[in-house]
């Protein structure tokens, strides 16, 4: 017979025990490297000699680095797609929620872009996108519009790109929308509707308070998903597009560690790019219980 | 009056959700179709969605093209071993979090939970180093090895699942005299079982899609993930404009992940509209 405290502490180191990988995980593959990188990004670390202390050296490279300055902008400029993505989904979680015939094939349909392999989707489009023969042209062309060679002209590039963006991630952004919906109570609206409520008041205040909490948990995924572009971009346009006008941050800290050895200063971009990652998550949770405070 | 008009916005929704679907889905069958085309009819102009004759050919010569099989075979590896062993290691941890008496855990759950903070780009850097230093490079091992030791998603939603399971249940199992092992095999697993499997599925594919951390350590075309093989057939034969062989390729990197989501697409449209709605 086993005492009390006896039992506790058993409990106690089989507990460690069984949280003891994903700590040891946590502190070797994301704390360890995470201190790392901060620290290689003050040296010349190149992944084959010794690494010296620079000072800010690379930082203040950064500053004056226009590809940099250049892929941040792609960056920011292609998550002009997140909105409209949100706004899309929305849009059609509401239509699907009227219960009308063919929803479970609906959600299924918009789906399967979500789960099909990135690469292959961006080998798709790369080919979709092809000036004399892409679908997309040969779409517009049915209106008499003459595409342009998207993913060769600077210009259309990076929408081309966020339009792919888009149509990847809609179905997923439908569904958590349709699910946040679909959990408002009924008789919210029936209240609304013996009030006189219109449909624009209904949705203005009943659906759109309902639904805010995943506008926020989306935004800030999208976000950070958003800086972190990288595949479509490889496969697309593998230079980083003309002019390097579809480079974005992780495209140039891919190229400078790993093409050029210039591992500590793509690690002072990583380390930007962390911090930006950060900030934006900060500011969305303040917002978030601002919001809730109300 | 209000049905009818229910009726016709019912009628003019589902006309808007049925264009999208097309939008949606063309481009796929576009894909497919032209993997089945002749190498000179993908550029007919007006296109053929509907090839004539077809030619099953390329789905031959892509074994042949390029190391296909090879790069099955790596990502079946990578995927399988890291899921299994990580599911096992994640779970445990979720019982641990939410069932055991550990001294600290909630403040240890926080800081594991601050780690999805870190963008995989921040350490791809040190982490290359790390295991450059071991010889790691162009093998498995960088790909397969931090999976081992658990995802903290999973552990935060069977952490979640698990916090509705009454305690008592664990309790009489510890009277029984069932070891800590034992609990966790004959009543937690069992019953956490449809929470796994949902997230299972969904770790699976990312790990089958993924492409960056693949690039960065693997050089030799034997050891390339499926990913990044089709991404070289894409360079490689897009300068011969052999089309139909590089979207065969790509047919065939996408088609597990579609059958699996075709087979469980209940369980995982569930399970990530649970996602959203906790998160």
């Amino acid at each position: 017979m086993e005492t009390k405290s006896n039992l506790y502490r058993k409990e106690k180191y089989y507990g460690l025990l069984f949280i003891l990988p994903p700590v040891l995980g946590f502190i070797i593959f994301g704390l360890y490297p995470t201190l790392y990188s901060v620290y290689s990004s003050f040296t010349d670390m190149d992944g084959l000699g010794q690494m010296n202390f620079i000072g800010l050296d690379n930082y203040k490279e950064l500053w004056s680095d226009e590809l940099f300055h250049k892929s941040m902008f792609n960056t920011v400029f292609m998550m002009i797609g997140i909105p409209i993505g949100l706004i899309l989904a929305l849009l059609l979680a509401l239509g699907l929620n009227r219960g009308i015939w063919g929803t479970t094939a609906f959600r299924v349909i918009y789906y399967i872009p979500v789960i099909s392999s990135l690469a292959a989707i961006s080998i798709l489009w790369q080919w979709a996108y092809n000036g004399d023969y892409g679908l997309v042209n040969q779409f517009l062309d049915l209106f008499g519009i003459e595409g342009p060679n998207w993913l060769a002209d600077k210009n259309t590039v990076k929408p081309a790109i966020m339009l792919m963006a888009i149509w990847k991630g809609l179905g997923y952004t439908m569904l958590l929308y349709l699910a946040a919906i679909q959990s408002v109570p009924k008789d919210y609206y029936e209240a609304a509707d013996l009030d006189g409520a219109n449909g624009w008041q209904a949705f203005w205040n009943i659906t759109w308070p309902m639904v805010k909490p995943v506008t926020f948990f989306l935004v800030v995924t999208n976000i950070i998903g958003g800086s972190q572009i990288f595949t479509e971009i490889n496969i697309m346009t593998s230079t980083g597009g003309p002019e390097f006008s579809s480079a974005s941050v992780v495209f140039y800290i891919w190229q400078k560690a790993f093409g050029n050895l210039q591992m500590g200063y793509a690690s002072a971009m990583s380390v930007v790019l962390g911090l930006f990652i950060f900030i934006v998550t900060l500011i969305q949770f303040r917002l978030d219980k601002s919001n809730q405070n109300d | 009056m209000r049905t009818r008009s229910k009726l016709i916005g019912d009628g003019i929704i589902f006309v808007l959700l049925a264009i999208g679907a097309i939008v949606m889905i063309a481009p796929l069958i576009w894909m497919v179709s032209t993997s089945v085309k002749d190498k000179m009819a993908v550029f007919a102009l007006p296109p053929k969605w509907i090839p004539d004759p077809f030619i099953w050919g390329k789905y031959s010569e892509i074994w042949t093209a390029g190391p296909l099989l090879s790069g099955i075979q790596n990502s079946v590896i990578i995927a399988v071993s890291v899921t299994v062993v990580g599911t096992f290691t994640s779970s445990l941890a979720a019982f641990a979090f939410a069932k055991l008496k550990v001294p600290y855990k909630d403040v240890i759950f926080l800081i594991l939970l601050s780690s999805l903070m870190i963008p995989y780009p921040s350490i791809m850097i040190p982490q290359f180093v790390m295991f450059s230093e071991l010889g790691w490079t162009d093998s498995l091992k960088p790909l397969i090895i931090p999976g081992l030791f658990g995802n903290i998603v999973m552990i935060f939603f069977l952490r979640q699942y698990l916090s509705s399971v009454p305690n008592a249940i664990i309790e009489a199992a510890k009277i029984d005299g069932s070891s800590y092992f034992g609990i966790y095999g004959r009543v937690i697993f069992p019953l956490i079982k449809p929470a796994i499997a949902a997230q299972f599925i969904l770790w699976f594919m990312g790990i089958w899609n993924d492409y960056l951390a693949p690039i960065i350590y693997l050089n030799s075309p034997e050891k390339q993930t499926l990913q990044l093989v089709i991404a070289s057939f894409n360079a490689m034969y897009a300068i011969q404009t052999d089309y139909p062989l590089i979207m065969a390729a790509s047919v065939i990197a996408l088609l597990p992940m579609l059958i699996v989501f075709i087979v469980f697409q209940k369980q995982i449209i569930e399970s990530v509209a649970i996602s959203g709605v906790k998160g």
